[in-house]
């Protein structure tokens, strides 16, 4: 990413813990008071703050005109974007849930994805989709899917998701700030997990496309994103009993993947396991594991592991426990590393 | 059984009748808008024909005879270059150029105009380098010009979705407070597909300036427009979102200028979008790739024949002194003169540079698109070598 935009200066921090829903917020606030050209619009986002309240306020500090109800249509939200892109604004688009997005994939992968590239670059789309994804809120049905497969598997979209309440402030400025279209994939039951970080001092932006290791380790490195971010760590800890010192990388971008970090990562511990919630097969674990074994093949004790949601559609609330990759369901993963050939 | 005839006699007793109250409307309940003004007209718009030419602009008139005779030649010319394998495909608009011309020349300079992959004529009527235009059906790139340079979208593939692009299009120019119009195109066809009704329905509640052109031209490739709606017409479809709907016939160029004119100036001063239909007819097949004749028979074709749009115009300006002999030739070797070029210019080999395919898929190049880059370098290198 070329274009992105700088940290504030830090002011007195707040000691008030914050939430990724008021990270996300301050961080469309941040974005439309420096750039009169980023616009906010989905359905519920204005007077109601999006069911999630992440959008909470703008439409009362920006007006109706820069954060904008729309008719409940998402084909139609993501189509006037791409329009007023074209004349020169930026979108910010809400999908209000993860499996509500469908009807809109025909406008992202035909349109949003293609745009600049059908027009040899001179129809950029700087378009941000916010999709809060993933299970592990009790939702009914449509409204837990992990869809990141999808989004990877379409060239020209970014694919970004945060784990902590500092990324989701730093990932969605720099989406925002991105000259390309970035699905922005928000765990939403993380929307309520509290850092200390300070709205009033947020983190530094970073570029789009830079994993990040969350814990050094030694014996293995656990891959992941988003939800499963917290999963992993938790697991670390528990590992640590067993004699296991984990090494945790928190991908933040599926799209541009980082095999710089990950490669080095696995390098150093010879064995990997692959997290996440959607489901295993033709899912993003499968591109990561022959990804790390093109690259670390001769460095690999072991080979590259998934622990991924079951290829079902996402079940019903009172059993998504059972379906959602936990703590045992890693650490049983990383006990099957002691790989020994023949076994 | 009993329970069934117990029912159905429950059923046919009047609803309520038996109740001491009357029921009253629901308390939230108004019209939002009276629906008696958005109705169509029974009848398409003739002008042709009528007392209403005598006010039309001459210059006009002629201007828009020029074009139709030069929009029929490129289609004869563009289906020739598909029979000679320099088009992968042309899908023409014979019978249909009043239509094209008319929504070119019905735009201002600062309007957009967001064509399907079917208005081609539309493109190159608004000023579009004819060859520019073709890149998409040619195979070289898929849009061969800038957009903004003429404010053309590109060709769009997919059906109707180009629509609520010219609605966010029309809504942003409108928040700048730019006074633009976006005029978007569609076919009978794209009315049934659900970006139409969410591009309509945008449309109207924000009342982007936006005009909505639909060419009825009878078929989606080979389904009737009777297996398409059960509409009374496409216009009318305009009445459940609350904008006018308007119908004209397509084959009379000086009334769908005027209607589409109305429509782009009603739009700039903030009346808000219209649907306009078009009622034309296809006389080619859908594509050079399809056989009509599986699906029409050629007396239908015949009668549309006799209702073309070239020969409409050309005998009312006849009878009007506006056209004469010299008028005509003079028509038909501009029109001679653009198939030449154009013929020309696609005979030329266009040269292509393989590594464009990673030029404009990102802003900055991943990772991943510069190891493939350098994939295809290695592997142009070797095959230089090989010679």
């Amino acid at each position: 990413m070329t274009t992105h935009a700088t940290a504030r200066p830090a002011a007195k921090a707040a000691a008030k813990p914050a939430t990724m829903a008021q990270a996300l917020q301050r961080a469309m606030r941040d974005a439309m008071a420096e750039d009169p050209t980023v616009h906010v619009l989905g359905e519920d986002v204005g007077t109601l703050g999006g069911v999630f309240r992440v959008t909470d306020g703008l439409a009362k500090e920006f007006g109706e005109d820069r954060c904008t109800d729309t008719p409940l249509a998402e084909a139609g939200i993501l189509g006037t974007a791409v329009g007023m892109a074209m004349y020169g604004l930026r979108p910010v688009v809400e999908m209000q849930f993860d499996a509500f997005a469908y009807p809109a994939f025909e406008q992202l992968i035909s349109h949003v994805s293609r745009m600049r590239n059908r027009t040899r670059g001179a129809m950029p789309m700087p378009i941000v989709v916010r999709v809060p994804y993933g299970g592990g809120i009790g939702g009914v049905e449509h409204h837990s899917d992990s869809s990141e497969a999808y989004y990877m598997a379409t060239p020209g979209l970014h694919v970004v998701t945060p784990a902590t309440v500092e990324d989701a402030y730093g990932l969605l400025r720099a989406a925002i700030a991105s000259d390309d279209p970035v699905v922005f994939l928000e765990p939403k039951r993380l929307y309520w997990s509290k850092s200390d970080w300070s709205p009033e001092a947020p983190a530094a932006v970073e570029p789009i496309g830079k994993a990040v290791v969350r814990r050094r380790g030694t014996s293995a490195t656990l891959i992941t994103y988003g939800p499963s971010l917290p999963v992993c760590m938790e697991a670390a800890e528990a590992a640590q009993a067993e004699g296991w010192d984990l090494e945790v990388v928190d991908l933040r971008s599926l799209v541009p993947f980082d095999d710089e970090t990950v490669a080095a990562s696995v390098k150093r511990t010879g064995r990997a396991v692959v997290v996440h919630e959607s489901a295993g097969f033709g899912g993003p674990g499968g591109e990561i594991a022959a990804r790390v074994t093109e690259r670390c093949f001769h460095h690999l004790e072991a080979p590259v592991l998934r622990v991924a949601g079951f290829d079902i559609p996402y079940p019903p609330p009172m059993l998504e426990r059972h379906h959602l990759p936990g703590v045992d369901r890693v650490l049983d993963a990383v006990a099957r590393l002691q790989w020994e050939a023949g076994s | 059984m009993d329970s069934l005839q117990q029912r159905s006699s429950t059923v046919q007793e009047p609803p309520g009748a038996a109740l001491a109250y009357r029921p009253t409307p629901p308390p939230a309940w108004q019209p939002r808008t009276d629906p008696a003004p958005l109705l169509p007209d029974a009848e398409p718009l003739r002008v042709l024909g009528t007392d209403a030419v005598a006010d039309a602009d001459p210059e006009l008139l002629r201007r828009l005879y020029a074009e139709l005779v030069r929009g029929r030649r490129y289609n004869a010319q563009a289906t020739a270059l598909t029979k000679q394998g320099r088009l992968a495909v042309y899908p023409s608009t014979t019978g249909q150029e009043a239509c094209e011309v008319a929504a070119a020349l019905a735009l201002e300079e600062r309007d957009w105009l967001f064509p399907s992959y079917r208005d081609t004529l539309a493109a190159v009527a608004r000023g579009l380098d004819p060859v520019q235009a073709l890149t998409l059906l040619r195979g070289d790139w898929h849009t061969g010009y800038d957009p903004h340079e003429h404010r053309i979208a590109p060709l769009c593939t997919p059906l109707a979705t180009q629509l609520p692009h010219a609605v966010g299009l029309a809504h942003a120019a409108r928040l700048k407070g730019d006074d633009v119009v976006a005029l978007a195109m569609v076919g009978d066809g794209g009315t049934s597909e659900g970006d139409f009704h969410e591009a309509l329905n945008f449309a109207a509640v924000w009342q982007a300036p936006v005009v909505f052109f639909v060419q009825n031209n009878g078929f989606a490739i080979s389904v009737p427009l009777a297996k398409q709606t059960a509409a009374p017409s496409l216009a009318h479809k305009a009445v459940g979102y609350g904008m006018p709907g308007r119908l004209v016939d397509g084959n009379d160029a000086v009334a769908v200028h005027q209607v589409l004119t109305e429509a782009v100036t009603r739009a700039r001063r903030g009346g808000g979008p219209t649907l306009v239909e078009a009622v034309t007819y296809r006389i080619d097949a859908h594509t050079n790739a399809d056989d009509a004749t599986r699906y029409r028979g050629d007396g239908e074709v015949e009668t549309w024949r006799a209702h073309d749009p070239i020969l409409l115009l050309e005998r009312e300006l006849t009878e009007r002194g506006l056209l004469d002999e010299d008028g005509r030739r003079e028509a038909a070797e501009a029109a001679e003169t653009m198939a030449a070029a154009l013929r020309e210019r696609m005979n030329a080999d266009p040269v292509l540079d393989p590594m464009d395919l990673f030029a404009h898929v990102y802003a900055e190049r991943t990772a991943q698109l510069r190891e493939q880059a350098e994939q295809l370098r290695a592997e142009l290198d070797a095959e230089s070598e090989a010679g």
